[in-house]
């Protein structure tokens, strides 16, 4: 599938694919009739984390980005080596070898020391910044730029990687299944009765370029669900109404909020695994990107839909000129999107075999 | 609304009415990220908040700059959490002596555009997004009586408040169906550095201390009877006394 290769400006135009797991069936939308397959009852849920510019660099051999920030306030951080972010990740020269103790200077009044090595791979080390609070927050900003791929044809801005409701900085890449909902859409949704609600999870790094450090991702990610959105949700599932993730992002936190069953509201960390077998205990449906077979995206998909239905779903979204990753199409999955409508599912069906 | 816990923003925090604003909802217990264009600036008034037990944040930013606006919020959602009271306060009078719109020069409206009115839209447009989601917030934005009045010298300032004015109404018009609230607020003449900028020759006796006006300001955020979108004289409520 093609990737977006940047920010569209047209967001109402992107397209929608919405999968009906009931009905093994799909068909084809665009974002502005996400509000249609939503209805009274049910609950749409943002993470509301915004995305914070984590790419800095220490000299053209070095480039670090970070991937977590741990609970003493140390950052894990991933070292590149020589090129930039035209250079697909696994091209990238090897990173200088780096001993505990020593600093880096990113420019900006920003530095930092490395605190420990990862013990399987030297491209992971613990950073400690020098600075702290507000001349931290002030320099992290002006140091950084935005963690992006080769795929992507410019630099990002800051702004390329907000979604329109975000707040405290947590994620280290967009959570970009909430990019193509512009406020219009979000509108329309609550005023048919959907609760509109948030988490906000620590969204991490998706490649690193070095395949056996991507078989640890995702790594352990922050959440917060609070009390009162907890109650919400566990209103709308007590009413009988669908809880719909935007995001995989949601889905591992609002998943991990309800591992001892009923959800809970929480600020923690989940090292959640979801994937083809896993039970939902709260997620009825998603709104996500689209995501090639393989992928631990699309890994995930499998818990809300057959395998055979995603890829004959992928397949055909293939060929319709949809696009993949951060700024591309949308693809819903929900049980009962496209049941209950006043023209019959089976004119939609599109059985690509 | 409750101001004690309130993560709020103060534009133009260093001195004047946003200095007294910072100190009044400081000691009221906001918890308080101040901006302007210097940090240095700022210090003395975040020292002063923190010696009396509150939180105070100094963050440098242009708000006539696009690009210094994202950085803006995001480091002060760090800081703070989600912003729940915006006060837009930063503002630029134009060139001194004021003069004739006819001697104003265009890159003078511009500049006073920027930061009178752009500013503020793109920092509302970067934090009430999650206002609107989470249902509660409150943006204030610091007009002045030259945004109804047709003062000659004052154009390119009068010009970007009239405007600030009608921003506000629009916000409460779009998003006070998701809880948020949005007015602007004329202070009145006040004995500021900006004042004695724009009409240095002025008897000085007859303007209000900005801590009476911070003190009045911080009372009407507490109120819950404004009606969202208006435009409030702070002067026609007593903030001399």
């Amino acid at each position: 599938m093609k990737a977006a290769a940047f920010p569209r400006a047209r967001a109402e135009q992107e397209r929608l694919l919405v999968i009906d797991p009931a009905w093994s069936s799909f068909a084809d939308h665009r974002i502005g009739d996400l509000p249609r397959f939503l209805g009274r009852g049910d609950a749409l849920v943002l993470n509301d984390a915004a995305t914070l510019p984590a790419s800095l660099r220490a000299g053209p051999e070095l480039e670090l980005r970070l991937m977590s920030e741990l609970d003493d306030g140390t950052w894990l951080a991933l070292c590149l080596g020589s090129g930039d972010q035209r250079v697909p990740t696994e091209e990238r020269g090897t990173p200088p070898r780096l001993a505990v103790g020593a600093e880096l200077s990113f420019g900006h009044g920003l530095s930092a020391h490395v605190r420990a090595l990862d013990p399987d791979s030297a491209r992971l080390l613990v950073l400690e910044f020098q600075q702290r609070g507000a001349e931290l927050w002030q320099a992290l900003y002006r140091a950084a730029v935005p963690i992006q791929y080769s795929y992507l044809r410019e630099p990002l801005a800051l702004w390329d990687v907000q979604n329109a409701y975000a707040a405290r900085p947590w994620a280290i890449e967009l959570p970009s299944a909430g990019k193509p909902l512009r406020f219009e859409i979000i509108f329309r949704i609550a005023a048919r009765g959907v609760t509109v609600t948030h988490v906000t999870h620590a969204a991490g790094l998706s490649s690193t370029g070095d395949a056996r450090l991507d078989a640890r991702l995702p790594l352990a990610e922050r959440y917060e669900l609070s009390p009162e959105n907890a109650a919400r949700l566990r209103a709308t599932r007590d009413a009988g109404g669908r809880i719909i993730a935007v995001g995989t992002s949601v889905t591992r936190a609002l998943e991990a909020a309800s591992t001892s069953g009923a959800l809970r509201a929480g600020n923690a960390r989940t090292e959640l695994l979801l994937g083809p077998g896993s039970s939902l205990r709260t997620c009825d449906g998603l709104l996500t990107g689209l995501h090639e077979p393989g992928t631990s995206h699309f890994a995930l998909l499998e818990a809300f839909a057959p395998r055979a239905l995603l890829e004959r779903a992928f397949r055909h979204a293939e060929r319709e000129g949809y696009l993949q990753h951060e700024f591309g199409d949308s693809c819903l999955i929900a049980t009962g999107s496209l049941s209950g409508r006043s023209i019959s599912p089976a004119a939609e069906w599109r059985e690509a075999g | 609304m409750e101001i004690s816990g309130t993560a709020t923003l103060i534009t133009g925090a260093s001195r004047g009415l946003g200095e007294a604003l910072a100190l009044e909802l400081g000691r009221q217990g906001a918890r308080l990220v101040l901006v302007s264009r210097k940090r240095a600036a700022l210090e003395p008034v975040v020292r002063r908040i923190r010696e009396a037990g509150g939180e105070a944040h100094a963050l440098e930013a242009d708000l006539g700059s696009k690009d210094d606006i994202y950085p803006l919020a995001g480091a002060a959602a760090a800081l703070l959490g989600p912003i729940d009271l915006l006060i837009h306060n930063a503002s630029e009078l134009g060139p001194t002596p004021l003069r004739l719109l006819l001697d104003t020069g265009c890159e003078d409206l511009e500049r006073a555009l920027a930061v009178n009115l752009l500013g503020p839209f793109r920092l509302s447009r970067v934090i009430a997004g999650s206002m609107a989601l989470r249902e509660r917030g409150t943006i204030v934005h610091v007009s002045s009586d030259a945004s109804v009045n047709a003062y000659p010298h004052w154009g390119a300032y009068s010009v970007s408040k009239a405007a600030l004015d009608h921003l506000s109404r629009l916000w409460a018009a779009e998003l006070g169906e998701r809880g948020v609230r949005s007015f602007s607020v004329d202070p009145g003449e006040m004995d500021t550095e900006m004042h004695r900028a724009a009409l240095p020759d002025a008897d000085r006796a007859p303007l209000a201390r900005p801590e009476f006006v911070a003190a009045r300001l911080a009372a009407l955020l507490r109120s819950p009877s404004i009606a969202n979108g208006a435009r409030i004289e702070l002067q026609s409520l007593g903030a001399h006394s």
